[in-house]
């Protein structure tokens, strides 16, 4: 029986008619589809995307050297050199992230004491070259200026649960 | 200038008709490479309609320009020929492939005296070039000097040569029905309404016929490598078949031969099954849609056929492949002859 009936199903394409009578139903379904670079996707206030150093309101940097970011950072993608400024306060001299080594686990954010770097809700950060990749401190900073609304809105969307 | 012209266009003339056969296939050539594109771009866009995608749609409205827009990138990218290859069969193999492809076009008719030779034996010449179509692959991968295109132009090989036969079988059943080799009259003999198309005709030889109507379309399926039978370029156990050393151009020429293979295939089984030209109905609002019109009708419904069967069927194994093949396709179609042969002598009382 069960020989017979897969026979005249196989013959008359049985399984094959309503696959097709599926797939025209799926065929005018609405779309999944996320139309990209047109329509983005909500993300999380804890999003871990391209870093940025903060400034405070008076436009003094946060970053007060202590090497913490750099001592957490399992990649070690981080390089900071520092020295006293004029004004006796500790400072980096250098801060260069190598975004290509970076695996954005967020060690850094955490480790930060002045909440000076943060990973930022920007992911579109993609270039041409490999060398545009290797962050420095004023490209940090930069990044910072650009981000700031974003982030200081989403650090304080995550204040209670820190 | 007007006597140059009056004696250029003059067909009985051999001046004359050079000129005209090679007016008449550069229209066939352009017509067929632009809507080729619009078929490549409908195949992804009916794909991805069945996944609930919404396919390419940035390049021009509604992505109709995402194929010319892929054009562009296939030749701007770099050749690149191993250093192992064959250089000139390399080179040759794809240019091989699609000159076979636009050859085979020579025959069929998509109107009413729009074809560029009316072949008395066209049949036989489309089965001649479609066998010729293995060549462009086996060459290309053997010229590859590589393992994987080697075993998809093996495979390729068989399957086409394989599938072949049957697809043989089944054009003798509708050459003994209508009569003739000549495309242009089994189309003519389908003439007078849908009910007289070999595919659906209102007869008892449509039991035959339609099931071979299928058997022709699953052929082709085989033929073109398509999907369900892509084991030639199944990617998840030989990368891209005999295509995975092309790249740039020579891989454009490979697609291009692919999808006008396609093409004709479904050109094929609208002439041979559902009655090409004609419209479906001979009366009014029917009668006024020009004759070339129903043809690409007919040739898109097919193709869209071809499509939905890539989206919904999941790919044979080799040896399954091959027991369709030899072990029902064959003797179905070999049945199917001999049925319709007694059907056209004891029936239609046709002069043995």
């Amino acid at each position: 029986m069960n020989a017979i009936t897969r026979f005249i199903r196989s013959a008359l394409l049985l399984d094959f008619a309503k696959a097709f009578i599926l797939a025209m139903r799926y065929f005018f379904r609405r779309k999944a589809t996320l139309n990209y670079p047109f329509e983005k996707g909500p993300l999380s206030p804890r999003f871990r995307g391209q870093h940025a150093l903060r400034r405070y309101d008076s436009g003094e940097e946060r970053c007060i050297a202590c090497k913490l970011c750099e001592a957490i950072c399992p990649a070690q993608a981080i390089t900071i050199e520092a020295e006293p400024r004029q004004d006796a306060s500790r400072r980096t001299t250098r801060y260069d992230i190598d975004m290509t080594k970076c695996i954005y686990c967020g060690f850094c954010q955490e480790a930060c004491p002045v909440d000076a770097i943060v990973e930022g809700p920007n992911f579109e950060f993609a270039t041409e070259t490999r060398e545009e990749l290797f962050y420095d401190k004023s490209k940090l900073l930069d990044n910072g200026d650009r981000w700031e609304g974003e982030i200081a809105q989403n650090l304080k969307l995550d204040e209670p649960y820190r | 200038m007007a006597d140059f012209f009056a004696q250029a266009f003059d067909t009985s003339t051999p001046l004359g008709w050079s000129v005209v056969t090679l007016l008449k296939v550069l229209g066939f050539v352009v017509v067929l490479l632009v809507s080729l594109a619009f078929i490549l771009l409908a195949d992804r866009k009916i794909w991805a309609a069945v996944q609930m995608r919404k396919g390419p749609n940035v390049v021009g409205a509604f992505g109709l320009l995402q194929s010319f827009a892929d054009f562009l990138k296939f030749v701007f990218k770099e050749i690149v020929i191993p250093a192992g290859a064959d250089k000139i069969v390399f080179v040759l193999a794809p240019f091989l492939s699609l000159v076979l492809a636009f050859v085979a076009w020579a025959v069929i008719p998509v109107a009413p005296g729009w074809v560029i030779s009316d072949l008395n034996v066209g049949i036989l010449y489309l089965l001649a070039m479609s066998s010729l179509g293995v060549y462009g692959i086996i060459l290309g991968g053997w010229a590859s000097n590589s393992k994987y295109p080697f075993l998809g132009a093996l495979r390729s090989t068989a399957q086409m040569v394989s599938y072949e036969v049957s697809i043989g079988f089944v054009i003798v059943t509708v050459l003994m029905l209508a009569g003739t080799m000549n495309l242009s009259e089994i189309v003519e003999a389908q003439a007078g309404g849908f009910w007289h198309w070999y595919g659906i005709a209102l007869s008892p030889i449509t039991l035959v016929m339609l099931p071979m109507m299928v058997v022709f379309f699953i052929s082709a399926l085989a033929e073109t490598n398509r999907p369900p039978f892509d084991l030639p370029e199944a990617e998840s156990e030989l990368v891209a078949g005999y295509q995975v050393e092309y790249s740039s151009t020579l891989y454009l020429l490979y697609m291009i031969g692919e999808y006008l293979n396609i093409v004709l295939m479904c050109s094929m089984v609208t002439i041979l099954f559902l009655g090409g030209w004609n419209a479906p109905i001979e009366v009014a609002p029917f009668n006024w849609i020009p004759p070339f019109f129903w043809f690409a009708i007919k040739v898109l419904m097919v193709f869209f056929m071809f499509s939905m069967v890539k989206a919904i069927v999941p790919r044979y194994r080799y040896d399954q492949l091959m027991r369709l093949g030899w072990k029902v396709f064959l003797p179905l179609s070999m049945g199917a002859v001999i049925l319709v042969a007694a059907w056209v002598v004891f029936v239609q009382g046709a002069a043995v």
